[in-house]
């Protein structure tokens, strides 16, 4: 009784003192779901690890540095892919590792003295239930088909009208650029989150000017959009038409190549309708011509081809969810075909204060149940 | 002392030992004009010490209500502007002593007067209320002859990207910060200070905030942003006091005189657009941030104060913190060791007209040298945080905050001397 006590207390103190010293590395005793956390010992020749042997779960190891060089620790998966590692650990430091191990297996660990070479090696056991991968259902797998194809159609067009668009700066068309230049954009928008993951090429290709950090150049669609509506294309606007189709090449490439899961296709579902949101409803994007209803349709359009892509799976796994999403699409369909203009749309300036209003009222009815796809998805 | 009785009434506070204490110190404020009560960090309804080494409002224990106001000085006087601000330094004192603005009060005066003092805050408690100045870039111009005073640290801050900044919204030659416990003594302090202002400065812009984002003390508990996470769980607090003098207070060395033993507030008005933060999955939202939504521990860690690991990798050898987490990019791991004490306050100015919330977190930051401090971190999380696409900066301040006012003194007067 006196040990389990004054054990007790000890904790009490421990966990009190890692609070307080919110500067001094404090830790707090892991409570692991497999006999707690495994301490690991790694010397400059040496490498212990306390147990072995898991059960699939959260795995945390306590990795002690006891000898005198900078170690690493980590824990490799067959053909060495890591599951988990933590580095820069300096001599007398302990750092914490937590991985989550889906899947029974032989697993191995290893520490770096040194950081380099392939480290001191020992097996690691990993029993229990696993977790079937989503990736094994062969609607999921279609899913991700069919919207690869869209992305690769889409991608197409993207480059051909931009082609189309920078020929027309080029050769001081404007009234043709002004045409094209919402149909290009429509293109882009309708991939917009596929595009985004390129990190750099976004915003040299759609960056707003406040959006530039300093130093950067002001280039891409809207740098032409502001030539074109504002001061008239001006000395560097070919220069600056020709670096917009170099990039869009480029992204054209990478996206044609991406490989996409069914959760970022549900996901980017929903950032389509965050662009509009945030972007599209308040007459940010296109601040110049005010083509905003284009880049808005196209975003809607996007976002309804991934739905549409795992349609089969929403219906198998959540049919109340993809009725909603039928009805609120049909809604905001329904308003944006009001404001059909000729072969497009009414400007955003000429939108009446109540109608921006419902169609944000309508984008929001149908984010709430896009927002619900990825966990049908994943479930 | 005509019409110096304390705002407060006893018979308003709910416990009796505070009442008790409130007894024996309201004698002493009618006869001495001693402050009622006081503390630092103790009792939600205490006042707060006006005078001081540092100026309050900084490292006392972040209160929970904000009224935030920056002013334009209209005359071009500067012995008008020093002669508002020995005003504004008198009414302070009384009204962070829980005393009304001027003798006389709200209904102390002649009936053929407007009252001296507004009146709403009339038996309420000082509610630890702390008012705090700061002079904007604008006021060296050499209208008052302070070109050359200008400390070179109070820059224009430079445009960061995504920056959407309101002019309405944004700068101003004075800033008063008032933070209290309760939210109307927070207003009345702005008010009074307005009003007293009135022909020598005008409002430019103000912002309430109606729930802390920090934690400035060890004993305070972390409370959470908008975002529904955490915040501040690292921040710099009042007990550390080498990171204070490191991090947060103007030296000698770095002057001008006249600033030593002040610092500088960074004031950023944060949209966030919370619905598409509210669709956002848990799992990303965790990502975005670094650390867990319950318990407040950095991803990768167990509890809310362990420290961030940022050489943990996870799956594929990816960073348990990613590269672009929020807790990443704003760390001093990450940023050659600055550290800024925060204080900044929830907000939701009602709605934006399209049937989202206008709401969002008001920073304050403090710091030695926002060059070296607050610039290089703004410019790491406009750059790369995932954060950003959820927020929006609406408006930007930068303040010198001059030191404490000591017994007599007054606001700046080590800057007009």
């Amino acid at each position: 009784m006196f040990t389990t006590t004054f054990a007790r207390s000890t904790l009490v103190v421990a966990a009190s003192l890692s609070v307080l010293a919110a500067c001094g590395g404090g830790s707090t005793t892991a409570a692991g779901g497999d006999g707690g956390p495994i301490a690991v010992e790694a010397g400059d020749t040496a490498c212990k690890v306390a147990r072995t042997s898991v059960n699939t779960g959260n795995v945390t190891f306590e990795v002690t540095n006891k000898g005198s060089k900078v170690t690493e620790f980590y824990l490799y998966a067959e053909g060495d892919r890591i599951l988990g590692e933590v580095e820069n650990i300096g001599p007398g430091l302990t750092r914490r590792l937590i991985v989550e191990v889906t899947d029974a297996g032989k697993l191995q660990t290893a520490c770096k003295p040194g950081m380099v070479g392939d480290g001191i090696r020992a097996d690691f056991t990993v029993t229990g239930e696993g977790r079937k991968s989503v990736d094994t259902n062969q609607k999921l797998a279609d899913a991700t088909k069919e919207y690869q194809r869209y992305v690769n159609s889409q991608a197409d067009s993207l480059l051909a009208k931009t082609t189309e668009f920078v020929d027309a700066v080029k050769a001081n068309k404007v009234e043709d650029a002004k045409a094209l230049f919402p149909v290009a954009r429509t293109y882009w928008e309708r991939i917009e989150p596929v595009a985004e993951s390129f990190g750099d090429l976004d915003p040299k290709i759609d960056g707003r000017e406040e959006v530039i950090a300093e130093g950067q150049e002001f280039t891409g669609f809207h740098r032409l959009e502001k030539d074109l509506w504002t001061t008239g294309l001006v000395a560097d606007s070919p220069t600056v038409a020709d670096g917009l189709l170099t990039n869009v090449k480029e992204i054209v490439d990478k996206a044609k190549t991406v490989e996409l899961t069914p959760l970022q296709l549900a996901n980017g579902a929903k950032e389509l309708l965050d662009e509009v949101a945030t972007g599209k409803i308040t007459g940010e994007e296109d601040r110049y011509s005010h083509t905003d209803l284009w880049d808005f349709r196209a975003n809607v359009d996007g976002s309804q081809a991934a739905v549409a892509a795992l349609r089969p799976v929403i219906q198998e796994k959540d049919a109340a969810l993809l009725a909603t999403l039928d009805t609120n699409f049909k809604a905001l369909d329904d308003l944006l075909e009001k404001q059909r203009k000729g072969d497009g749309f009414k400007l955003y300036t000429e939108l009446t204060d109540p109608e921006i209003k419902d169609l944000a009222a309508a984008v929001d009815a149908l984010g709430e149940p896009i927002s619900k796809v990825a966990e049908a998805v994943a479930k | 002392m005509t019409g110096g009785l304390p705002r407060r009434r006893l018979l308003g506070l709910a416990g009796a030992g505070v009442a008790l204490a409130g007894a024996g110190a309201a004698v002493g404020a009618l006869t001495t004009d001693r402050p009622l009560e006081v503390a630092n960090t103790a009792g939600l309804a205490s006042a707060v010490p006006f005078h001081g080494e540092h100026q309050a409002g900084i490292t006392t224990a972040a209160q929970d209500r904000m009224h935030f106001v920056a002013f334009d000085v209209k005359t071009t006087k500067r012995e008008e502007l020093v002669a508002l601000l020995k005003e504004w330094t008198e009414a302070a004192v009384r009204m962070t002593n829980g005393q009304e603005a001027a003798e006389g009060g709200a209904v102390g005066g002649s009936l053929e007067a407007p009252p001296e003092d507004t009146g709403e805050a009339l038996d309420l408690p000082a509610s630890a209320l702390t008012i705090t100045i700061g002079f904007g870039p604008s006021l060296f111009d050499g209208r008052f002859g302070l070109a050359d005073q200008r400390p070179p640290a109070l820059i224009d801050l430079p445009h960061f990207p995504a920056d959407d900044l309101d002019p309405k919204r944004s700068g101003g030659d004075l800033c008063v910060q008032a933070c209290a416990n309760d939210p109307q003594v927070a207003v009345h302090a702005i008010r009074n200070l307005a009003r007293i202002g009135f022909g020598r400065v005008s409002v430019r812009w103000s912002q309430l905030g109606f729930g802390r984002t920090s934690s400035t003390t060890q004993a305070q508990a972390t409370p959470r942003n908008m975002f529904g996470f955490k915040d501040g769980t690292r921040n710099v607090k009042a007990e550390e006091t080498d990171t204070l003098r490191d991090h947060v207070w103007v030296s000698k060395e770095d002057g001008p005189d006249w600033l030593v033993g002040g610092t500088y507030l960074v004031a950023r008005r944060i949209r966030m657009h919370i619905e598409i933060w509210d669709r956002t999955s848990l799992r990303e939202q965790e990502e975005i941030v670094g650390r867990k939504k319950g318990t407040g521990a950095p991803l990768g860690q167990l509890a809310e104060f362990d420290e961030p690991d940022l050489h943990v990798k996870g799956n594929g050898g990816e960073p348990v913190i990613g590269v672009d987490a929020h807790i990443r990019l704003a760390s001093h791991e990450t940023l050659n060791g600055a550290k800024i004490l925060r204080r900044g306050y929830n907000f939701t100015d009602g709605s934006d007209g399209l049937g989202h919330l206008d709401a969002g977190l008001f920073f304050i930051g403090f710091n030695r040298d926002s060059r070296t401090h607050f610039v290089p971190m703004q410019q790491a999380l406009s750059t790369r945080d995932k954060m950003m696409e959820y927020v929006e900066h609406t408006g930007s301040g930068h303040f010198a905050v001059p030191p404490g006012v000591k017994e007599g003194g007054y606001w700046g007067d080590t800057l007009f001397r």
